[in-house]
């Protein structure tokens, strides 16, 4: 292929780029821009300009007695999603440390099974979980959802955490052995440093996996405790225009993930592990 | 300070049948520096790290000074290790790499910068204290690898081919600087290197390995002048040592002359069924000599010049290279006569065990 072809090769992968991506985000778009209109000016025929105006954002946020109020739903998804999240990095790590580090005997089997647990689909499992949960007086508390987000992150951030961490050098690991450091030592001055890139990565999945789960949150909290997915769902309304405050709902509930995603980046600076080696 | 000793060590990698380091015997005296060298796969850096507590060691075991550390922690043998990708840590800065190992050891903070202040100053790092490896050339990353061990006064130093990462000026130079370095401190070190200049250069003595089995370790004088086998004769020297295969039957000759032995020599090898004669490129002389010969390529070195002929040996044509000093004028293709005058060494060919070695002034090759 000489120069001139592979250049427009490339203009019209690029023109394709384009395409898929403003494919891709005009629904985000056009949700952002109905949360701003009147409800008729949702409904009607597709409109560019408008009069914006924040009122959907005040109706879905307003607290009425009786039903789920976002300031209950928001609480308790971040009480939940920050505390699974927290929970499955601190059993994470060690996991990770031992899978890829200091490699246990037979740790294939081991990795196989974290990911194993994940092979069954929630809906043949839900039954038992139900039941289980209703022994235990944990129906439409955060505490079942915490440790249900936290049994469903951990596989996944296992997985994450041993591949991150199998690539931090060897030799960082014995230097800081050999100089005097022990485990905790080892993790603090080498491994967590290096790795945070990878841990940051994971915990931003953990973070949207759990934020926006909808089948466990519904099936065992849909009275108490329950999370942004459901609230967002009581702005589906059966009667009349709804499409503008069904999207006000959406931008907030989508919102909080999108700023972790955010902070997340910027701990996700590639080459933190430069001028160790070499 | 202290010495180190392997008996016996033996490490054995799991799945692999044969011993990454078989059965190491080797006795390091206090202070000096021993270099440890064969090619890839030798196990050199195995017993290294056995040494160092990073590999465990399947049967024998290992003494620093008096104290057996073969189940000891690599925390607890009092060493330092100089990698060969350095593996400094990113975040730390050079004076907090260079005092990591002190503040792990829960030495005071004015001690440490006392003491990193010192190594800084040895090694010219005192303007880069406070910056990141990243921020560094590889030099300079090499230099703070090597501060980091010599901050603390530990048992033993550890180098692991610390040197290969540097281009070639820098190498030979930061080489000296280490032999100096290693001299003024007195600190008993084990230097691991596939490099042999690297090795004659800098060892004390020099252990050669190959296959995890211990060939020889001697002084390089004595490795070059008196090697034990065929493959410490072929490995150390560059070039390398001509062995070319004679039988006993025969009077032993070089291309249908006839090698003039000592009594005690033909003895020696009267023993073999065959024989490898070895000699020197400095030992061979071209366009004065018996033997005939036809040169093949020629490298010019400035200094010297590396003369390689095939030479007519037992209907064979044999390569061999000639050390010769410059000017040369021969041109490859042109039929030239070649002698061999100095130091001949028999080899049993077929254990490579060196027979013996005809003293190198009464030697030459007869008419």
């Amino acid at each position: 292929m000489n120069v001139g072809e592979s250049r427009s090769v490339n203009a019209v992968l690029g023109v394709l780029a384009w395409a898929a991506g403003l494919l891709f985000f005009f629904p985000v778009f056009w949700t952002v821009l109905n949360s701003f209109k009147e409800e008729q000016d949702a409904n009607t025929s597709p409109r560019l300009l408008f009069d914006p105006t924040i009122d959907r954002y005040r109706d879905v946020t307003e607290t009425t007695r009786g039903l789920l109020s976002f300031r209950e739903a928001f609480t308790n998804s971040f009480v939940i999603v920050v505390v699974s999240t927290v929970i499955v990095l601190l059993l994470a790590i060690p996991a990770a440390y031992a899978l890829a580090i200091k490699p246990i005997e037979k740790w294939r089997d081991v990795l196989f099974f974290f990911i194993s647990t994940k092979f069954l689909p929630v809906v043949a499992s839900i039954l038992p979980i139900w039941i289980l949960a209703r022994e235990f007086g944990l129906l439409n508390t955060r505490i079942v959802l915490v440790i249900l987000y936290t049994a469903m992150n951990l596989p996944l951030a296992v997985w994450m955490l041993r591949s991150f961490f199998q690539e931090i050098p060897r030799e960082l690991i014995e230097a800081a052995e050999i100089d005097g450091a022990g485990l905790r030592g080892q993790l603090t001055t080498v491994i967590l440093p290096i790795a945070v890139p990878g841990i940051a990565a994971t915990a931003l999945l953990c973070v949207i996996f759990a934020w926006n789960e909808y089948f466990f949150a519904v099936q065992l909290n849909p009275v108490d405790a329950s999370t942004m997915p459901i609230w967002v769902t009581t702005n589906i309304s059966t009667r009349g225009d709804f499409l503008a405050k069904l999207s006000a709902a959406s931008v907030l509930a989508s919102l909080p993930v999108v700023i972790a995603g955010w902070l997340a980046q910027k701990r996700m600076i590639r080459g933190l592990a430069m001028g160790a080696i070499k | 300070m202290a010495s180190v000793r392997f008996e016996s060590a033996t490490r054995l990698y799991p799945g692999t049948d044969r011993a990454a380091v078989d059965q190491l015997d080797l006795v390091i005296a206090d202070g000096e520096l021993l270099v440890l060298v064969g090619p890839s796969g030798s196990g050199k850096s195995t017993a290294l790290r056995m040494l160092a507590g990073l590999e465990p060691l399947d049967s024998g075991s290992i003494y620093i000074g008096d104290r057996d550390v073969s189940g000891v922690r690599p925390r607890d043998r009092d060493i330092a290790m100089v990698f060969q990708n350095y593996a400094l840590y990113p975040q730390l800065s050079v004076a907090e790499n260079m005092g990591f190992a002190l503040k792990q050891k829960g030495v005071p903070k004015a001690e440490r910068i006392v003491q990193v202040r010192e190594a800084a100053r040895i090694l010219d790092l005192e303007p880069y204290l406070d910056r990141k490896p990243k921020h560094l050339s590889g030099g300079q990353r090499q230099r703070v690898a090597m501060g980091r061990a010599i901050v603390r006064r530990p048992l033993v130093y550890l180098m692991d081919e610390p040197l290969s990462n540097l281009d070639a000026k820098l190498r030979v130079q930061t080489r000296t600087e280490l032999a100096e370095l290693q001299t003024r401190l007195a600190v008993t070190t084990v230097y691991v290197t596939h490099d042999q200049v690297e090795a004659m250069t800098m060892g004390h003595r020099v252990a050669v390995l190959k296959d995890g089995v211990l060939q020889q370790c001697d002084t390089p004088h004595k490795l070059y002048h008196e090697p034990g086998n065929l493959f410490v004769a072929g490995f150390i020297g560059s070039p390398a040592m001509n062995l070319v295969p004679g039988d006993v039957a025969s009077p032993i000759g070089i291309g249908g002359h006839e090698l003039e032995l000592s009594q005690d020599a033909a003895v020696a090898a009267g023993g073999a069924e065959q024989v490898v004669l070895g000699f020197r490129p400095e030992s061979v002389t071209v366009g004065a000599g018996e033997i005939t010969g036809e040169i093949r390529v020629v490298e010019d070195l400035g200094s010297e010049v590396f003369v390689h002929v095939g030479i007519h040996h037992r209907n064979e044509v044999v390569p061999v290279v000639a050390k010769l000093p410059a000017p040369f004028l021969g041109r490859p293709g042109e039929s030239v006569s070649v002698g061999v005058h100095g130091a001949v060494h028999v080899f049993d060919g077929s254990t490579g065990l060196r027979l013996t070695t005809s003293p190198a002034a009464a030697q030459r090759v007869a008419g």
